[in-house]
Protein backbone atom coordinates (compact mmCIF):
# COMPACT_ATOMS: atom_id res chain seq x y z
CA UNK A 1 0.00 0.00 0.00
CA UNK A 2 2.57 2.15 1.10
CA UNK A 3 4.58 1.41 -1.97
CA UNK A 4 1.69 2.36 -4.01
CA UNK A 5 1.42 5.77 -2.74
CA UNK A 6 5.24 6.19 -3.43
CA UNK A 7 4.97 5.27 -6.76
CA UNK A 8 1.85 7.24 -7.68
CA UNK A 9 2.75 10.47 -6.45
CA UNK A 10 6.39 9.86 -8.36
CA UNK A 11 4.34 9.29 -11.63
CA UNK A 12 2.37 12.51 -11.02
CA UNK A 13 5.55 14.24 -10.55
CA UNK A 14 7.35 13.04 -13.54
CA UNK A 15 4.53 13.52 -15.63
CA UNK A 16 4.06 17.20 -14.60
CA UNK A 17 7.90 17.46 -15.19
CA UNK A 18 7.77 15.88 -18.82
CA UNK A 19 4.52 17.37 -20.16
CA UNK A 20 6.06 20.87 -21.41
CA UNK A 21 7.74 17.60 -23.79
CA UNK A 22 4.56 15.61 -24.53
CA UNK A 23 3.06 18.27 -25.91
CA UNK A 24 5.49 20.36 -27.39
CA UNK A 25 6.38 16.75 -29.58
CA UNK A 26 2.58 16.56 -29.57
CA UNK A 27 1.56 19.93 -30.77
CA UNK A 28 4.17 19.26 -33.55
CA UNK A 29 3.07 16.71 -35.23
CA UNK A 30 -0.55 18.40 -35.26
CA UNK A 31 -2.06 19.75 -38.54
CA UNK A 32 -2.18 23.71 -38.67
CA UNK A 33 -6.12 24.35 -37.79
CA UNK A 34 -6.04 20.99 -35.57
CA UNK A 35 -3.57 22.48 -33.34
CA UNK A 36 -6.27 25.79 -32.46
CA UNK A 37 -8.90 23.32 -31.80
CA UNK A 38 -10.69 23.93 -28.79
CA UNK A 39 -10.70 21.45 -26.94
CA UNK A 40 -7.45 20.47 -27.75
CA UNK A 41 -6.91 16.69 -29.10
CA UNK A 42 -4.47 14.80 -27.20
CA UNK A 43 -3.62 12.46 -30.11
CA UNK A 44 -3.09 13.77 -33.58
CA UNK A 45 -5.62 12.68 -35.82
CA UNK A 46 -2.58 12.38 -38.32
CA UNK A 47 1.06 12.50 -37.71
CA UNK A 48 1.68 15.43 -39.61
CA UNK A 49 5.90 15.21 -39.75
CA UNK A 50 6.26 17.26 -42.78
CA UNK A 51 5.92 19.92 -39.65
CA UNK A 52 9.66 19.07 -39.45
CA UNK A 53 10.72 19.52 -42.66
CA UNK A 54 8.44 22.82 -43.17
CA UNK A 55 10.29 24.29 -39.93
CA UNK A 56 13.50 23.54 -41.49
CA UNK A 57 12.83 25.38 -44.45
CA UNK A 58 10.98 28.41 -42.86
CA UNK A 59 14.40 29.22 -41.17
CA UNK A 60 17.82 28.26 -42.00
CA UNK A 61 17.60 25.92 -38.87
CA UNK A 62 20.45 23.51 -40.77
CA UNK A 63 22.92 26.35 -41.17
CA UNK A 64 21.95 27.88 -37.40
CA UNK A 65 22.45 23.99 -36.02
CA UNK A 66 25.90 23.74 -38.01
CA UNK A 67 26.73 27.06 -36.17
CA UNK A 68 26.12 25.50 -32.59
CA UNK A 69 28.16 22.12 -33.24
CA UNK A 70 31.76 24.61 -34.48
CA UNK A 71 30.65 27.09 -31.58
CA UNK A 72 29.99 24.02 -28.86
CA UNK A 73 32.69 22.14 -29.89
CA UNK A 74 35.53 25.57 -30.23
CA UNK A 75 34.69 26.26 -26.42
CA UNK A 76 34.89 22.59 -25.27
CA UNK A 77 38.23 22.11 -26.72
CA UNK A 78 39.80 25.47 -25.87
CA UNK A 79 38.28 25.31 -22.41
CA UNK A 80 39.11 21.60 -21.44
CA UNK A 81 42.76 22.41 -22.51
CA UNK A 82 43.26 25.43 -20.82
CA UNK A 83 41.59 23.79 -17.86
CA UNK A 84 44.00 20.68 -17.69
CA UNK A 85 47.07 22.87 -18.22
CA UNK A 86 45.90 25.23 -15.56
CA UNK A 87 44.13 22.70 -13.03
CA UNK A 88 48.14 20.78 -13.73
CA UNK A 89 49.77 23.64 -12.23
CA UNK A 90 47.60 24.80 -9.67
CA UNK A 91 47.42 21.12 -7.97
CA UNK A 92 50.59 19.63 -9.24
CA UNK A 93 53.48 22.21 -9.77
CA UNK A 94 54.89 24.07 -6.47
CA UNK A 95 55.61 27.48 -6.94
CA UNK A 96 55.32 30.43 -4.29
CA UNK A 97 51.95 32.03 -3.58
CA UNK A 98 50.32 29.30 -5.72
CA UNK A 99 47.48 28.47 -3.50
CA UNK A 100 46.66 32.43 -2.74
CA UNK A 101 46.44 32.93 -6.15
CA UNK A 102 44.19 30.11 -6.62
CA UNK A 103 42.05 31.44 -3.75
CA UNK A 104 41.66 34.71 -5.61
CA UNK A 105 40.42 33.03 -8.61
CA UNK A 106 38.45 30.75 -6.99
CA UNK A 107 36.96 34.52 -5.08
CA UNK A 108 36.04 35.42 -8.81
CA UNK A 109 33.40 33.15 -9.33
CA UNK A 110 31.06 34.84 -7.14
CA UNK A 111 31.05 37.81 -10.09
CA UNK A 112 28.20 37.18 -11.76
CA UNK A 113 28.57 36.47 -15.34
CA UNK A 114 25.81 38.94 -16.84
CA UNK A 115 27.92 42.01 -14.86
CA UNK A 116 31.02 41.13 -17.00
CA UNK A 117 28.90 40.81 -20.18
CA UNK A 118 28.97 45.08 -20.71
CA UNK A 119 32.82 45.22 -21.10
CA UNK A 120 33.04 41.61 -22.96
CA UNK A 121 31.13 43.53 -25.31
CA UNK A 122 33.08 46.62 -26.01
CA UNK A 123 36.10 44.21 -26.14
CA UNK A 124 34.96 42.10 -28.81
CA UNK A 125 33.98 45.93 -30.82
CA UNK A 126 37.70 46.34 -30.31
CA UNK A 127 38.40 42.99 -31.36
CA UNK A 128 36.60 43.51 -34.36
CA UNK A 129 34.63 40.28 -33.53
CA UNK A 130 31.41 41.35 -33.32
CA UNK A 131 28.85 39.82 -35.31
CA UNK A 132 31.26 36.67 -35.62
CA UNK A 133 31.11 32.83 -34.85
CA UNK A 134 34.65 33.36 -33.16
CA UNK A 135 33.22 35.93 -30.95
CA UNK A 136 31.08 33.31 -29.19
CA UNK A 137 34.02 31.09 -28.65
CA UNK A 138 37.15 32.86 -27.48
CA UNK A 139 35.70 34.94 -24.11
CA UNK A 140 34.86 31.45 -23.27
CA UNK A 141 38.40 29.79 -23.41
CA UNK A 142 39.16 28.82 -19.86
CA UNK A 143 36.55 28.61 -17.07
CA UNK A 144 37.41 28.81 -12.98
CA UNK A 145 34.80 26.80 -12.08
CA UNK A 146 35.58 24.18 -14.28
CA UNK A 147 39.37 24.66 -13.14
CA UNK A 148 38.30 24.51 -10.07
CA UNK A 149 36.78 20.96 -10.00
CA UNK A 150 39.26 19.43 -12.01
CA UNK A 151 42.24 20.82 -10.02
CA UNK A 152 39.97 19.22 -6.94
CA UNK A 153 40.39 15.80 -8.90
CA UNK A 154 44.02 16.04 -9.52
CA UNK A 155 44.83 17.04 -5.98
CA UNK A 156 42.81 13.45 -4.60
CA UNK A 157 45.90 12.06 -7.08
CA UNK A 158 48.49 10.48 -4.81
CA UNK A 159 51.88 12.88 -4.75
CA UNK A 160 53.50 8.94 -4.64
CA UNK A 161 52.48 8.67 -8.39
CA UNK A 162 54.56 11.98 -9.45
CA UNK A 163 57.29 11.03 -7.61
CA UNK A 164 57.74 8.21 -9.03
CA UNK A 165 56.86 8.74 -12.46
CA UNK A 166 59.41 12.29 -12.25
CA UNK A 167 62.26 9.35 -10.34
CA UNK A 168 61.76 7.46 -13.66
CA UNK A 169 62.73 10.38 -15.88
CA UNK A 170 58.99 11.53 -17.09
CA UNK A 171 58.71 15.20 -17.24
CA UNK A 172 56.42 17.25 -16.33
CA UNK A 173 54.27 17.65 -19.28
CA UNK A 174 54.25 13.73 -20.03
CA UNK A 175 52.96 13.10 -16.55
CA UNK A 176 50.43 14.54 -16.90
CA UNK A 177 49.01 13.76 -20.40
CA UNK A 178 49.98 10.05 -19.73
CA UNK A 179 48.80 9.61 -16.14
CA UNK A 180 46.92 12.22 -14.88
CA UNK A 181 44.86 12.88 -17.60
CA UNK A 182 44.06 8.89 -18.26
CA UNK A 183 43.25 8.57 -14.87
CA UNK A 184 41.19 11.58 -14.33
CA UNK A 185 39.00 10.66 -17.32
CA UNK A 186 35.98 10.81 -15.73
CA UNK A 187 36.08 13.83 -14.15
CA UNK A 188 37.24 15.49 -17.53
CA UNK A 189 34.38 13.87 -19.28
CA UNK A 190 31.92 15.28 -16.41
CA UNK A 191 33.21 18.83 -16.98
CA UNK A 192 33.38 18.68 -21.20
CA UNK A 193 29.32 17.23 -20.59
CA UNK A 194 28.41 20.63 -18.45
CA UNK A 195 30.43 22.83 -20.39
CA UNK A 196 28.69 21.68 -23.93
CA UNK A 197 25.51 21.89 -22.08
CA UNK A 198 26.48 25.64 -20.93
CA UNK A 199 28.00 26.45 -24.96
CA UNK A 200 24.58 24.57 -26.64
CA UNK A 201 22.30 26.26 -25.13
CA UNK A 202 23.64 30.24 -23.77
CA UNK A 203 21.08 33.06 -25.19
CA UNK A 204 22.46 35.98 -23.58
CA UNK A 205 25.23 36.41 -25.33
CA UNK A 206 24.86 35.53 -28.54
CA UNK A 207 21.85 37.87 -28.76
CA UNK A 208 24.12 40.42 -27.89
CA UNK A 209 27.40 39.76 -30.08
CA UNK A 210 24.88 38.39 -33.37
CA UNK A 211 23.15 40.48 -35.76
CA UNK A 212 23.04 38.76 -39.07
CA UNK A 213 21.02 35.32 -39.55
CA UNK A 214 24.30 33.68 -40.82
CA UNK A 215 25.94 33.47 -37.63
CA UNK A 216 23.40 32.57 -35.61
CA UNK A 217 23.10 29.58 -33.09
CA UNK A 218 20.11 27.33 -32.63
CA UNK A 219 18.35 29.13 -29.56
CA UNK A 220 18.71 32.25 -30.80
CA UNK A 221 17.47 31.53 -34.61
CA UNK A 222 14.92 29.77 -32.38
CA UNK A 223 14.05 32.75 -30.65
CA UNK A 224 14.03 35.18 -33.84
CA UNK A 225 12.00 32.63 -35.24
CA UNK A 226 9.24 32.93 -32.28
CA UNK A 227 9.33 37.07 -32.74
CA UNK A 228 9.25 36.84 -36.65
CA UNK A 229 7.56 33.91 -37.23
CA UNK A 230 4.06 34.99 -36.65
CA UNK A 231 2.06 32.21 -34.35
CA UNK A 232 2.07 28.80 -35.99
CA UNK A 233 2.63 26.92 -33.01
CA UNK A 234 3.13 23.51 -34.66
CA UNK A 235 5.84 24.79 -36.53
CA UNK A 236 7.12 26.62 -33.43
CA UNK A 237 7.00 23.25 -31.53
CA UNK A 238 8.63 21.49 -34.17
CA UNK A 239 11.57 23.82 -34.73
CA UNK A 240 11.94 23.67 -30.57
CA UNK A 241 12.05 19.71 -30.53
CA UNK A 242 15.10 19.98 -33.37
CA UNK A 243 16.50 22.10 -30.38
CA UNK A 244 15.89 19.94 -27.96
CA UNK A 245 16.25 16.76 -29.25
CA UNK A 246 20.44 16.43 -29.07
CA UNK A 247 20.76 17.53 -26.15
CA UNK A 248 17.98 14.80 -25.07
CA UNK A 249 20.01 12.03 -26.77
CA UNK A 250 23.09 13.23 -25.08
CA UNK A 251 21.28 13.68 -22.11
CA UNK A 252 19.58 10.22 -22.12
CA UNK A 253 23.31 8.42 -22.73
CA UNK A 254 25.32 10.57 -20.33
CA UNK A 255 22.74 11.24 -17.51
CA UNK A 256 25.05 9.42 -14.74
CA UNK A 257 27.51 12.02 -15.28
CA UNK A 258 25.80 14.70 -15.97
CA UNK A 259 24.16 14.28 -12.53
CA UNK A 260 27.02 13.68 -10.48
CA UNK A 261 29.01 16.37 -12.19
CA UNK A 262 25.78 18.82 -10.87
CA UNK A 263 25.71 17.73 -7.13
CA UNK A 264 29.71 17.64 -7.03
CA UNK A 265 30.00 21.35 -8.31
CA UNK A 266 26.33 22.28 -6.49
CA UNK A 267 26.43 25.63 -9.02
CA UNK A 268 24.46 25.48 -12.13
CA UNK A 269 25.92 27.26 -15.18
CA UNK B 1 73.72 14.27 11.01
CA UNK B 2 72.31 16.17 7.91
CA UNK B 3 68.76 16.10 7.60
CA UNK B 4 67.96 17.01 4.04
CA UNK B 5 64.03 18.57 3.36
CA UNK B 6 63.31 17.27 -0.07
CA UNK B 7 63.63 20.47 -1.91
CA UNK B 8 61.26 21.17 -3.65
CA UNK B 9 62.09 22.95 -7.14
CA UNK B 10 60.18 25.14 -9.51
CA UNK B 11 61.07 26.54 -12.57
CA UNK B 12 58.89 29.76 -13.25
CA UNK B 13 58.99 29.74 -16.90
CA UNK B 14 57.33 26.04 -16.97
CA UNK B 15 54.60 27.35 -14.55
CA UNK B 16 53.98 30.88 -16.59
CA UNK B 17 53.52 28.27 -20.07
CA UNK B 18 51.01 26.52 -18.32
CA UNK B 19 48.78 28.69 -17.06
CA UNK B 20 49.41 31.46 -19.48
CA UNK B 21 46.26 30.39 -21.41
CA UNK B 22 43.99 30.38 -18.28
CA UNK B 23 45.61 33.50 -17.30
CA UNK B 24 44.96 35.55 -20.44
CA UNK B 25 41.72 34.12 -21.25
CA UNK B 26 40.52 35.13 -17.44
CA UNK B 27 42.45 38.00 -17.34
CA UNK B 28 40.78 39.46 -20.14
CA UNK B 29 36.99 38.28 -19.71
CA UNK B 30 36.66 37.94 -16.20
CA UNK B 31 39.24 40.11 -14.13
CA UNK B 32 39.24 43.16 -16.39
CA UNK B 33 35.57 43.55 -16.71
CA UNK B 34 35.13 43.60 -13.04
CA UNK B 35 37.84 46.53 -12.95
CA UNK B 36 36.41 48.08 -15.86
CA UNK B 37 32.46 47.65 -14.57
CA UNK B 38 33.37 49.53 -10.86
CA UNK B 39 35.20 51.94 -12.99
CA UNK B 40 32.60 53.07 -15.55
CA UNK B 41 29.71 52.90 -12.69
CA UNK B 42 31.60 56.31 -11.38
CA UNK B 43 31.27 57.74 -14.91
CA UNK B 44 28.95 60.15 -15.74
CA UNK B 45 27.21 60.83 -19.18
CA UNK B 46 29.69 58.15 -20.65
CA UNK B 47 29.97 57.50 -23.89
CA UNK B 48 29.87 53.76 -25.47
CA UNK B 49 31.40 54.77 -28.88
CA UNK B 50 34.08 57.35 -27.73
CA UNK B 51 34.68 56.29 -24.43
CA UNK B 52 34.62 60.02 -22.92
CA UNK B 53 32.45 61.02 -19.94
CA UNK B 54 31.47 64.33 -18.29
CA UNK B 55 32.22 63.91 -14.84
CA UNK B 56 33.27 61.39 -12.15
CA UNK B 57 30.88 60.70 -8.96
CA UNK B 58 27.80 59.09 -8.09
CA UNK B 59 25.38 60.31 -10.69
CA UNK B 60 24.92 56.52 -12.30
CA UNK B 61 23.91 55.19 -8.73
CA UNK B 62 21.79 58.47 -7.82
CA UNK B 63 20.14 57.60 -11.56
CA UNK B 64 19.38 54.42 -11.25
CA UNK B 65 17.75 54.83 -7.26
CA UNK B 66 15.61 57.82 -8.57
CA UNK B 67 14.26 55.67 -11.48
CA UNK B 68 11.13 53.83 -10.74
CA UNK B 69 11.95 51.04 -12.95
CA UNK B 70 14.65 50.04 -11.41
CA UNK B 71 12.50 49.45 -8.21
CA UNK B 72 10.31 47.86 -10.20
CA UNK B 73 13.18 45.36 -11.33
CA UNK B 74 13.83 44.95 -8.05
CA UNK B 75 10.40 44.31 -6.17
CA UNK B 76 10.08 41.56 -9.15
CA UNK B 77 13.21 40.47 -8.73
CA UNK B 78 13.08 39.83 -4.99
CA UNK B 79 8.99 38.74 -5.82
CA UNK B 80 10.38 35.92 -7.74
CA UNK B 81 12.94 34.51 -5.58
CA UNK B 82 11.06 34.57 -2.53
CA UNK B 83 8.50 32.58 -4.41
CA UNK B 84 10.25 30.40 -6.56
CA UNK B 85 13.24 29.37 -4.37
CA UNK B 86 10.45 28.52 -1.12
CA UNK B 87 7.99 26.52 -3.19
CA UNK B 88 10.95 24.72 -5.37
CA UNK B 89 12.38 23.64 -2.20
CA UNK B 90 9.15 21.78 -0.65
CA UNK B 91 8.29 19.84 -4.32
CA UNK B 92 12.06 19.14 -4.24
CA UNK B 93 11.95 17.87 -0.98
CA UNK B 94 9.24 15.56 -1.76
CA UNK B 95 10.44 13.77 -4.82
CA UNK B 96 13.97 13.55 -3.36
CA UNK B 97 12.73 12.05 -0.29
CA UNK B 98 10.74 9.75 -2.76
CA UNK B 99 13.81 9.08 -5.41
CA UNK B 100 15.82 8.29 -2.76
CA UNK B 101 13.89 5.42 -1.20
CA UNK B 102 14.42 2.13 -3.19
CA UNK B 103 12.39 2.68 -6.04
CA UNK B 104 12.44 0.92 -9.52
CA UNK B 105 12.28 2.30 -12.50
CA UNK B 106 15.16 4.81 -11.39
CA UNK B 107 16.66 5.52 -15.07
CA UNK B 108 13.02 6.63 -16.04
CA UNK B 109 12.36 8.71 -13.04
CA UNK B 110 15.79 10.24 -13.37
CA UNK B 111 15.19 10.96 -17.09
CA UNK B 112 11.89 12.79 -16.22
CA UNK B 113 12.42 14.82 -13.68
CA UNK B 114 15.85 15.81 -14.40
CA UNK B 115 15.57 16.46 -18.47
CA UNK B 116 14.32 20.29 -18.19
CA UNK B 117 17.67 21.42 -16.49
CA UNK B 118 19.86 20.49 -19.61
CA UNK B 119 17.12 21.80 -22.32
CA UNK B 120 17.44 25.59 -23.53
CA UNK B 121 15.40 28.24 -21.71
CA UNK B 122 14.57 29.43 -25.24
CA UNK B 123 13.28 26.45 -27.03
CA UNK B 124 11.76 24.96 -23.28
CA UNK B 125 9.99 28.94 -22.35
CA UNK B 126 8.63 28.85 -26.00
CA UNK B 127 6.50 25.55 -25.55
CA UNK B 128 5.40 27.50 -22.07
CA UNK B 129 4.61 30.08 -24.25
CA UNK B 130 2.43 27.89 -25.99
CA UNK B 131 0.64 26.28 -23.47
CA UNK B 132 0.06 29.70 -21.87
CA UNK B 133 -1.43 30.64 -24.80
CA UNK B 134 -5.07 32.48 -23.93
CA UNK B 135 -7.24 31.02 -26.55
CA UNK B 136 -5.36 27.84 -27.45
CA UNK B 137 -3.64 26.88 -24.58
CA UNK B 138 -3.46 23.56 -22.80
CA UNK B 139 -3.74 25.24 -19.16
CA UNK B 140 -6.97 27.89 -19.94
CA UNK B 141 -8.39 24.18 -21.06
CA UNK B 142 -7.46 22.84 -17.89
CA UNK B 143 -9.52 25.37 -16.26
CA UNK B 144 -12.51 25.09 -18.34
CA UNK B 145 -12.43 21.49 -16.56
CA UNK B 146 -13.49 23.13 -13.45
CA UNK B 147 -15.63 26.25 -14.59
CA UNK B 148 -12.66 28.78 -14.11
CA UNK B 149 -12.77 31.57 -16.98
CA UNK B 150 -9.77 31.27 -19.60
CA UNK B 151 -7.02 33.74 -18.02
CA UNK B 152 -4.82 35.98 -20.23
CA UNK B 153 -1.64 34.50 -18.89
CA UNK B 154 1.12 36.18 -20.22
CA UNK B 155 -0.78 40.05 -21.36
CA UNK B 156 -2.75 40.40 -18.09
CA UNK B 157 -0.23 42.52 -15.82
CA UNK B 158 -1.49 40.75 -13.17
CA UNK B 159 -0.99 37.43 -14.29
CA UNK B 160 2.97 37.95 -15.55
CA UNK B 161 4.46 37.34 -12.93
CA UNK B 162 2.94 34.10 -11.23
CA UNK B 163 3.00 32.89 -15.24
CA UNK B 164 6.94 33.56 -14.69
CA UNK B 165 6.84 32.07 -11.27
CA UNK B 166 5.70 28.83 -12.62
CA UNK B 167 7.12 28.18 -15.02
CA UNK B 168 10.47 29.29 -12.95
CA UNK B 169 9.39 26.42 -10.46
CA UNK B 170 9.40 24.07 -13.22
CA UNK B 171 12.93 24.81 -14.30
CA UNK B 172 14.55 24.89 -11.28
CA UNK B 173 13.31 21.85 -9.77
CA UNK B 174 15.54 19.20 -11.22
CA UNK B 175 18.71 20.90 -9.74
CA UNK B 176 17.26 21.75 -6.81
CA UNK B 177 16.22 17.79 -6.30
CA UNK B 178 19.90 16.16 -7.70
CA UNK B 179 21.52 18.41 -4.92
CA UNK B 180 19.08 17.45 -1.97
CA UNK B 181 19.45 13.60 -3.43
CA UNK B 182 23.59 13.72 -2.94
CA UNK B 183 22.49 15.30 0.52
CA UNK B 184 20.55 12.47 1.25
CA UNK B 185 22.82 9.70 0.01
CA UNK B 186 25.22 11.09 2.59
CA UNK B 187 22.90 10.28 5.69
CA UNK B 188 24.02 7.45 7.35
CA UNK B 189 21.80 4.04 6.51
CA UNK B 190 22.54 3.25 10.50
CA UNK B 191 20.54 6.00 11.51
CA UNK B 192 17.45 5.10 9.95
CA UNK B 193 17.79 1.01 10.61
CA UNK B 194 17.97 2.19 13.96
CA UNK B 195 14.96 4.29 14.02
CA UNK B 196 12.93 1.32 12.37
CA UNK B 197 13.52 -0.84 14.99
CA UNK B 198 12.56 1.41 17.54
CA UNK B 199 9.49 1.42 15.56
CA UNK B 200 9.19 5.38 14.54
CA UNK B 201 6.79 6.41 11.88
CA UNK B 202 7.44 7.59 8.13
CA UNK B 203 7.19 10.96 9.07
CA UNK B 204 8.72 10.91 12.51
CA UNK B 205 11.78 9.60 10.88
CA UNK B 206 11.67 12.35 8.54
CA UNK B 207 11.05 15.29 10.73
CA UNK B 208 13.53 13.76 13.93
CA UNK B 209 16.27 12.43 11.24
CA UNK B 210 16.64 13.63 7.88
CA UNK B 211 15.51 16.81 8.39
CA UNK B 212 18.20 17.89 10.90
CA UNK B 213 21.05 15.97 9.03
CA UNK B 214 19.71 17.76 5.79
CA UNK B 215 19.53 20.92 6.97
CA UNK B 216 23.28 21.71 6.22
CA UNK B 217 22.27 20.84 2.39
CA UNK B 218 18.68 22.43 2.52
CA UNK B 219 20.52 26.10 3.32
CA UNK B 220 23.21 25.32 0.69
CA UNK B 221 20.31 25.00 -1.82
CA UNK B 222 18.56 27.92 -0.62
CA UNK B 223 21.34 30.26 -1.21
CA UNK B 224 22.56 28.96 -4.73
CA UNK B 225 19.08 28.93 -5.93
CA UNK B 226 18.70 33.06 -4.39
CA UNK B 227 21.80 33.66 -6.19
CA UNK B 228 20.38 32.01 -9.35
CA UNK B 229 17.30 33.74 -9.36
CA UNK B 230 18.25 37.09 -8.86
CA UNK B 231 19.49 36.73 -12.02
CA UNK B 232 15.92 35.70 -13.38
CA UNK B 233 16.13 37.11 -17.61
CA UNK B 234 16.51 34.30 -20.69
CA UNK B 235 13.14 33.41 -19.33
CA UNK B 236 11.53 36.85 -20.16
CA UNK B 237 12.63 36.09 -23.80
CA UNK B 238 10.71 33.68 -25.42
CA UNK B 239 7.36 34.59 -23.17
CA UNK B 240 7.15 38.05 -24.02
CA UNK B 241 9.04 38.47 -27.04
CA UNK B 242 12.21 39.90 -25.85
CA UNK B 243 10.07 42.51 -23.72
CA UNK B 244 9.87 43.07 -20.19
CA UNK B 245 6.36 41.35 -19.67
CA UNK B 246 3.55 43.81 -21.28
CA UNK B 247 3.41 47.71 -20.77
CA UNK B 248 6.98 47.21 -19.11
CA UNK B 249 5.11 45.39 -16.00
CA UNK B 250 7.93 42.85 -15.67
CA UNK B 251 11.40 43.99 -15.54
CA UNK B 252 13.86 42.44 -13.85
CA UNK B 253 17.26 43.31 -12.64
CA UNK B 254 19.67 41.52 -15.33
CA UNK B 255 16.53 42.99 -18.03
CA UNK B 256 17.16 46.63 -16.68
CA UNK B 257 20.85 45.86 -17.24
CA UNK B 258 20.42 44.48 -20.85
CA UNK B 259 18.18 47.43 -21.59
CA UNK B 260 20.38 50.48 -20.36
CA UNK B 261 23.61 48.98 -21.96
CA UNK B 262 21.87 47.47 -25.31
CA UNK B 263 18.61 49.71 -25.86
CA UNK B 264 20.11 52.99 -24.32
CA UNK B 265 23.99 52.73 -25.01
CA UNK B 266 24.17 54.07 -20.89
CA UNK B 267 27.36 51.98 -19.97
CA UNK B 268 27.62 53.64 -16.86
CA UNK B 269 24.09 53.86 -15.75
CA UNK B 270 24.16 49.80 -16.98
CA UNK B 271 26.80 49.42 -14.60
CA UNK B 272 25.83 51.22 -11.78
CA UNK B 273 23.22 48.96 -11.85
CA UNK B 274 25.42 45.75 -12.78
CA UNK B 275 27.54 46.65 -9.72
CA UNK B 276 24.00 46.37 -7.73
CA UNK B 277 23.45 42.67 -9.06
CA UNK B 278 26.78 42.31 -7.86
CA UNK B 279 26.53 43.37 -3.92
CA UNK B 280 23.14 40.99 -4.11
CA UNK B 281 24.93 38.04 -5.49
CA UNK B 282 28.19 38.66 -3.20
CA UNK B 283 26.15 38.95 0.56
CA UNK B 284 24.80 35.77 -0.59
CA UNK B 285 27.67 33.65 -1.93
CA UNK B 286 29.24 34.68 1.50
CA UNK B 287 26.38 32.82 3.26
CA UNK B 288 27.09 30.24 0.59
CA UNK B 289 30.65 30.01 1.89
CA UNK B 290 29.79 30.17 6.21
CA UNK B 291 27.21 27.09 5.64
CA UNK B 292 29.36 25.28 2.92
CA UNK B 293 32.51 25.08 6.02
CA UNK B 294 30.06 24.00 8.31
CA UNK B 295 29.22 20.93 6.07
CA UNK B 296 32.87 20.18 5.43
CA UNK B 297 32.96 20.03 9.19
Amino acid sequence: MKKLGIYTILIIGALVMMFPFIWMVLSALKGADEVLSMPPTWLPETFRFDNFAKALQTAPFAKYFINSVIVTVCVVGLTTFTTILAAFAFSRLKFPGRDIVFTFFVSLMMVPWEMLVITNYTTMSNLNLLDSLPALIVPFAASIFYTYILRNFFLSIPDALYYSARMDGASNWQYLWKVMVPIAKPAIFTITLLNAIAAWNSFLWPLLVISSSANRTLPLGLYVFITEGGVKYELLTAAATIVIIPILILFLFTKKYIIAGTARGGVKG
Amino acid sequence: MKRQKMKVKYNWLEVLLYLLPFLISIGLFTLWPIINVFVNSFLENLNLVTGKFQSIGFGNFIDIFTDPIFYSALKNTFLYMFTVVPISLLFALLFASLLSKKVKGTGFFQTAYFLPMVTSVTAVGLVWKWMYNADYGIFNYFLSLFHIDPINWLNDPAYVLPSLIIYGIWSILPFTIILLLAGLQNIDETYYTAAKVDGASSWSIFRKITLPLLSPTIGLVLVINIINTSKVFNELFPLFNGNPGPAGSLYTIVYYIFEKFQKSLDLGVASAAAIVLFFIVLIFTLVQRIIQKRIVK
